[in-house]
């Protein structure tokens, strides 16, 4: 008999670091359970940023780079071109991607460098301690941004929404939004992740999945309740759905 | 046959070298004096369907030469003073994961933006580590178009074999200046050094997964990572340092310089001897490791000596170190972009010759 659903082979079979709550875990589950899928274990390369994820070379079971914070779409390009019948999966952080790696993921995208990026977007700094980010949401509240994002008196800027700003470069072909909020969008996020890693190896171009995850620890929240709060707030700002799909696939 | 002898720009030279090192990947972004060499490697890498990128920066540039190499190829990235300074985090990485990489500084003068005019002012910045962390790699010096070239291609060979990125400093006259140059052979691909430690194919090869990373948050773990580091640095010091020296063994005084300054140091040499003053001259080709124990040695022998820079005085430190007060070191140096005259730098010697 055939076994139908287990631990994902592409996942080592430990705990994770994270905290109870954290979205990583689930995240590497499913990114596990697609590279199972595809057959791609032995030939896939992920580059973990510097954040929370920067442990994610523990838990996958195959081949990483480590790049500097932020360069990950760097080191990602350089991986992908010498081996570009690979799998390569560039994992990065809102801090990471979004702030000190902006100049290096706009390019990469425009350049239609062929990994996929899997931004994982938390509205906050969670390795350092709660930091304001670039995604973190007006009003919300962080270590350095103690009276809330303000985006005017304070000049604390606004959220960023990467997809929609990628979405006008030539070189990307798949954008996507997904969350780890509940079953349902765990099961959507899962499909986008597989459109794009499918779309990479057809060489088709630049794929991104944003994936809106919780951070109960530096949220200051409970498990349950940051997942409340990630659907009453992150999901009314960043729209869940395929932001830009231009893949040949889906114009046929 | 006769030598096929080319008339090349240094940096396109060293460009041409590093295609036939089997640089399979490079990365680049304008700066000027190398724009050659960028340019050169555009036409050159896509004809032969190698990886070229202007990439959006120098700290993009060099991360993706970290990717590159971390996937097993050789590969390169140049620029110039202050694209070097943006470099020196990557670098660092490079260091910290040990792997093999060639960065080319075809050096202008500082500080900031300073000029685009040949300067000798990074030798701080090349030898000791320019980035975070403890760490040094190997810096090769060249003084002619040819040795560019030699020493690049040798620079591929070094970096691999030491898991040690390998800098070649230049300066904006090596890099601009045209002569005769005898390339070396066109490595085959498949023929150069295997890197078990890369990621990629790794299924293919049926071995463990492999981790290219730096980090390790471990304080005693990190310790014997960094110490296992110099134990390879301590071996490259005792076997590879590498000089060339010009009438040294009956000089009164040893000139000492690199690159272009040593160029000039040779014209004040030849004319000091004219007119009968014993002075040498002792060129160090790889500043680190720096050939310090000759210079001891010949500090022993009661030379004195002249380090000539085209700066406010790095490299001369490094002289003072090795002689370690056993004989007197006198400097002379132009900054800003300005190339000493033969003339200065025989005045100098005179002076502390007393003739």
């Amino acid at each position: 008999m055939e076994l139908a659903y287990g631990h994902p082979k592409s996942l080592k079979p430990i705990q994770t670091k994270y905290c109870p709550g954290c979205g990583h875990g689930v995240i590497h589950r499913v990114i596990a359970e697609v590279i199972d899928e595809l057959g791609l274990q032995g030939s896939s390369i992920i580059t973990n940023p510097v954040g929370c994820s920067i442990w994610a070379d523990l838990y996958f079971d195959f081949d990483s780079v480590q790049p500097a914070h932020g360069r990950t779409p760097a080191a990602a390009t350089g991986i992908k071109r010498v081996l570009p019948d690979h799998l390569v999966i560039c994992y990065q952080g809102d801090g990471d991607l979004a702030a000190i790696g902006t100049a290096e993921i706009i390019h990469a995208a425009n350049r239609g460098e062929k990994f996929t990026t899997i931004f994982v977007n938390n509205a906050i700094y969670g390795m350092t301690g709660g930091q304001m980010a670039p995604t973190t949401l007006v009003g919300q509240h962080a270590t350095t941004a103690p009276y809330g994002r303000d985006p005017v008196e304070a000049g604390m800027g606004y959220p960023i929404r990467v997809l929609e700003m990628l979405a006008t470069l030539g070189g990307t072909k798949y954008l996507a939004r997904g969350s780890v909020n509940n079953a349902a969008n765990i099961r959507k996020t899962k499909q986008y992740i597989k459109k794009a890693f499918e779309a990479q190896m057809r060489g088709e171009g630049f794929t991104m999945v944003e994936i809106l995850s919780p951070c109960p620890t530096n949220w200051s929240m409970g498990a349950g309740e940051s997942v409340e709060w990630l659907e009453k707030n992150m999901i009314p700002f960043y729209a869940l759905g395929e932001v830009k799909n231009t893949l040949e696939e889906a114009a046929k | 046959m006769a030598e096929d002898i080319r008339l090349m720009k240094g940096n396109e030279a060293i460009a041409e070298a590093a295609i036939r090192a089997g640089c399979r990947a490079y990365f680049g972004y304008p700066i000027t004096p190398q724009n050659e060499l960028t340019a050169y490697m555009a036409r050159h890498m896509l004809d032969r369907k190698r990886t070229f990128i202007q990439a959006e920066s120098e700290v993009s540039a060099i991360n993706m030469v970290y990717g590159a190499a971390a996937a097993g190829a050789r590969s390169m990235t140049s620029s110039s003073s202050p694209g070097v300074s943006l470099k020196q985090e990557g670098i660092s990485y490079i260091c910290g994961a040990d792997l093999p990489a060639v960065i080319v500084n075809v050096a202008r003068s500082g500080p900031g933006l300073g000029g685009i005019s040949p300067g000798q002012a990074d030798y701080f910045q090349s030898t000791r580590g320019g980035g975070h962390g403890d760490y040094y790699h190997f810096v090769l010096a060249p003084k002619s178009v040819q040795e560019a070239a030699d020493l690049t291609y040798e620079a591929f060979d070094l970096s691999d074999e030491w898991r040690i990125p390998a800098m070649i400093l230049a300066d904006g006259l090596i890099g601009q200046m045209m002569e005769g140059v005898v390339l070396p052979a066109e490595r085959e691909l498949s023929k150069l050094p295997k890197r078990p430690y890369a990621v990629g194919d790794q299924a293919k090869q049926g071995r463990p997964i492999n981790h290219v990373s730096s980090i390790n948050l471990v304080p005693l773990e990190l310790e014997a990572s960094v110490r296992a580091r110099f134990e390879r640095y301590a071996k490259i010091k005792e076997t590879l340092v590498r000089y060339e020296e010009t009438q040294v063994e009956d000089a009164d005084l040893v000139l000492v310089a690199y690159g272009t300054s040593a160029r000039v140091s040779l014209g004040a040499l030849q004319e000091a001897r004219k007119a009968g003053l014993k002075v040498g001259l002792f060129r160090p080709i790889t500043l680190w490791p720096f050939p310090e124990k000759r210079l001891a040695e010949l500090a022993g022998k009661g030379k004195r000596f002249l380090a000539v820079e085209m700066s406010m005085g790095q490299m001369v430190e490094d002289v003072r170190l090795a002689v370690n007060g056993k004989a007197p070191v006198e400097f002379y140096g132009r900054c800003g972009g300005v190339i000493p005259t033969e003339d200065e730098v025989l005045a100098a010697a005179r002076k502390i010759l007393g003739k």
